[in-house]
């Protein structure tokens, strides 16, 4: 139930709802969307970020969140630290246990590959699970690769790097033929043909839900899979650092078990970085829809071996993030409830952009809604503006929202909100990490031996994804990198022992520029704890000098 | 100044603001999860948790991530099941009705008790499914399971000891990779791709600069 204070504002966007369900809203020309973007967008915020002081993208701009996990030393002391001996050997060690991991363990394993991979907190304990909407491929009649193309490049501000949509868009028909295969139940007629929606800036209607279950879906087949191939892997196991052999090739990683701190090191021959995303960093200040893992613990990794990162100054906020209740702020509101007719409204009842114009755009409009012309409901902690949710039962009859947005259902009426009947409250979250570790179209980074894939890599989506294109992404390039990670280790006969001086030279690169002990990374967890409690990760405490 | 609550974590008593969450209540008395907290939004199934409320005898679960917290409940969380999984090979298995019994058998234990869907924090009809697996029911199974996050709830409750969402998760890949249709446009576009169909016009799009792509975006048509 909503407080007395926001009744007043439903009955508006009930009184205009009949209207509403008919008129057009014009979409923005392109030039207007730049002034949009550049006026409200969160990236363009003055004072929101600073140049990095050391390591290969010396110079430039990242939100401090970031800047502050590169300028810091590593959780080990490397003039006081012996590197292990390995504990396990492998061809390949993945390091990371979501969409992307688990696809290039799957292939790399069915290449023949000797795979181990290990993650922090288990095996699909990742974004990718919670990813609702959608997957998008171009599979359609109406639609060709080419089509696709555009929509991803428009999205992304024409900046996108061109070899990677190329690969994103080619292999999105095998990769929906794949989950076929994997038994993952799409959204289909009874003859197989695929029910696809729009997103957000797509031309033809290409994401392919599982309810509004996507993610989660994909997720447990994936996961199911790799359990049946018998691969073997480690959770609660988190990374520290890379080892990187005297003629630098990444060779395994420093590892640690996350319940009795033990330290020990995996030997690979190749090394796939896909630990996801950062949302848990909160840039300035912004609640989040990822999980609890995803801290960026891969971009500080691959950074400190030399590993070139692109993008890094922008954010992906998803439009929709839950406003009220406080309790689940900031959780995703999948974009799907806007592909199946939810508008945006503001305090007043009033339409204020295009729904389906590209996320940071849509991010930008709710934000100067709330923040410039003040009609926001402002009694919220972000502000926020109406999802007017009921919209989708009056145009597509009632019981739809229960049968295409279950998990939306159940998520607002454990507190007591009725979406089928009232409007939802929505304001931006911090949703996805659009830049992160350069690669090509294979995955691999300009580290010998070291791949990267999915979340944690950038250029791909340029500076802004389109709905449905990370599951896609995730699933491209993880198998693209365990593809090619699993005939390169066929190739490698010998692997050296790997080292950390790395990690020394980059200490030192600290020093000089002053950066204090105090500031440590990968942040592996983020901390919910009051003040008095933190600092006391008991699995690292044995590592304090 | 937020109202405080008194929750006991594993019998033991704090005091935390009323509003929060069970996480994050959790969070607010000092814990720092490892296990038993995952997605934070409801999807995961990592935190499902077993509580009682004062002068009640009655055992309830809910996601912490999900749930406000009452006043007097009595918390303990579930980080780890020791459930079973068939490891099977997909593609060679047959949608029949002894399949799912022969992977786990166990289903045939079943005495319809009801607990596992009593326990659902997702409200699955989990036994109606457990039944429809016995039958070999597969639509079924995947209609009436599909929304389950695995929290494993249903098999912590079980007599029967049987392992509901490993079952559901096998019925439905079975069901969606060999009784569902394959989409017959995908298999229409992989043949174009093998033709290299679009090849060259992705190659020209690549070649654009970046106000040719821009006229060509503005320009391209919207399916309704």
């Amino acid at each position: 139930m909503y407080p007395k204070e926001f009744q007043e504002s439903i009955k508006k966007v009930e009184a205009t709802r009949q209207a509403r369900s008919t008129q057009q809203f014009p979409m923005l020309s392109l030039a207007d969307r730049t002034a949009l973007l550049e006026a409200y967008h969160p990236d363009y915020k003055k004072g929101t970020m600073r140049e990095i002081s050391i390591g290969v993208n010396k110079g430039d701009k990242t939100p401090h969140e970031f800047a502050n996990l590169f300028e810091a030393y590593s959780q080990i002391n490397p003039n006081d630290f012996s590197v292990p001996a390995p504990k396990y050997e492998a061809d390949i060690l993945v390091i990371g246990g979501g969409g992307a991991g688990v696809a290039a363990a799957i292939v790399a394993k069915q290449a023949k590959a000797n795979v181990f991979l290990v993650t922090k907190l288990r095996v699909a304990d990742a974004n990718t699970t919670m990813a609702q909407g959608g997957i998008q491929a171009a599979d359609k009649e109406n639609d060709s690769p080419a089509i696709h193309y555009l929509d991803v490049v428009g999205g992304g501000g024409f900046k996108n790097i061109p070899e990677l949509v190329r690969a994103l868009v080619s292999d999105g028909p095998e990769v929906i033929r794949w989950l076929e295969e994997l038994g993952v139940i799409f959204d289909k007629a009874s003859d197989g043909t695929m029910l696809s929606i729009h997103g957000g800036g797509t031309s033809r209607k290409r994401m392919h839900p599982c309810r509004d279950y996507t993610g989660a879906e994909l997720m447990r087949c994936l996961k199911d899979e790799f359990l049946d191939q018998k691969i073997k892997y480690l959770e609660y196991t988190g990374a520290l650092e890379l080892l990187i052999d005297k003629n630098g090739n990444c060779v395994g990683a420093i590892l640690v078990n996350m319940e009795n701190g033990e330290i020990f090191t995996v030997k690979a021959k190749t090394t796939i970085l896909a630990t996801g995303g950062a949302g848990q960093l909160h840039i300035q200040g912004f609640p989040t829809s990822n999980h609890y893992g995803a801290t960026a613990d891969g971009l500080v990794l691959g950074y400190r071996a030399g590993a070139k990162l692109a993008f890094l100054d922008t954010i992906q906020y998803h439009p929709t993030g839950v406003g009220y209740p406080e309790q689940i702020l900031g959780q995703l509101i999948t974009e799907k409830v806007r592909g199946v007719g939810a508008q945006l409204v503001n305090v007043d009842g009033e339409r204020f952009i295009y729904d389906l114009e590209t996320r940071d755009v849509v991010s930008s409009a709710i934000i100067r809604e709330v923040q410039d012309r003040k009609k926001g409901i402002m009694s919220v902690t972000t502000g926020g503006v109406w999802l007017d949710t009921p919209l989708i039962e009056m145009k597509s009859g009632s019981g739809t929202i229960l049968k295409q947005l279950p998990a939306m259902y159940r998520q607002f009426i454990k507190f007591g909100i009725d979406m089928t009947k009232e409007p939802v409250v929505t304001y931006p979250t911090q949703h996805y990490q659009n830049g992160g570790i350069l690669c090509n179209e294979y995955g691999e980074t300009n580290i010998p031996a070291l791949y990267a894939a999915g979340e944690v890599t950038g250029g791909v989506h340029g500076r802004n994804r389109l709905m449905g294109n990370s599951l896609l992404d995730i699933l491209v390039f993880g198998r693209r990198a365990g593809r090619h990670a699993a005939e390169k280790a066929s190739k490698t006969t010998e692997v050296k022992d790997g080292t950390i001086e790395h990690v020394m030279k980059y200490h030192q690169e600290l020093g000089k520029a002053g950066i204090s002990k105090e500031r440590k990374s990968p942040m592996l967890l983020p901390d919910y704890r009051p003040k008095e409690f933190q600092d006391r990760f008991y699995f690292l405490s044995h590592l304090k000098e | 100044m937020a109202q405080l609550a008194t929750i006991y974590i594993m019998g033991k008593e704090y005091k935390v603001p009323n509003s929060l969450t069970i996480l994050q209540a959790i969070e607010a008395s000092g814990f720092l999860f490892v296990r038993s907290c995952g997605c934070r939004g409801g999807f995961c199934g990592a935190c499902s948790t077993v509580y009682r409320t004062k002068d009640s005898y009655k055992l309830k679960v809910a996601l912490a991530c999900q749930t406000k917290i009452e006043d007097g409940m009595y918390l303990a969380q579930i980080p780890f099941y020791p459930g079973n999984k068939a490891v099977h090979n997909l593609s060679q298995i047959k949608p029949t009705t002894e399949t799912l019994c022969a992977l786990y058998p166990e289903i045939m234990r079943c005495i319809s008790c009801g607990s596992c869907t009593k326990v659902c924090p997702q409200d699955i009809k989990v036994m109606d499914y457990v039944n429809a697996a016995i039958r070999g029911d597969y639509a079924k199974i995947a209609a009436l399971s599909f929304d389950c996050i695995m929290c494993g709830l249903c098999a912590t409750r079980c007599p029967a000891e049987i392992v509901q969402y490993n079952v559901a998760l096998v019925a439905r890949r079975i069901y969606g990779a060999h009784v569902m249709k394959k989409a017959q446009h995908v298999n229409k576009r992989l043949d174009q791709m093998k033709e290299n169909q679009f090849a060259s016009e992705i190659e020209e799009l690549m070649k654009n600069s970046a106000d040719q792509l821009k006229e060509r975006y503005t320009k391209r048509d919207m399916e309704k």
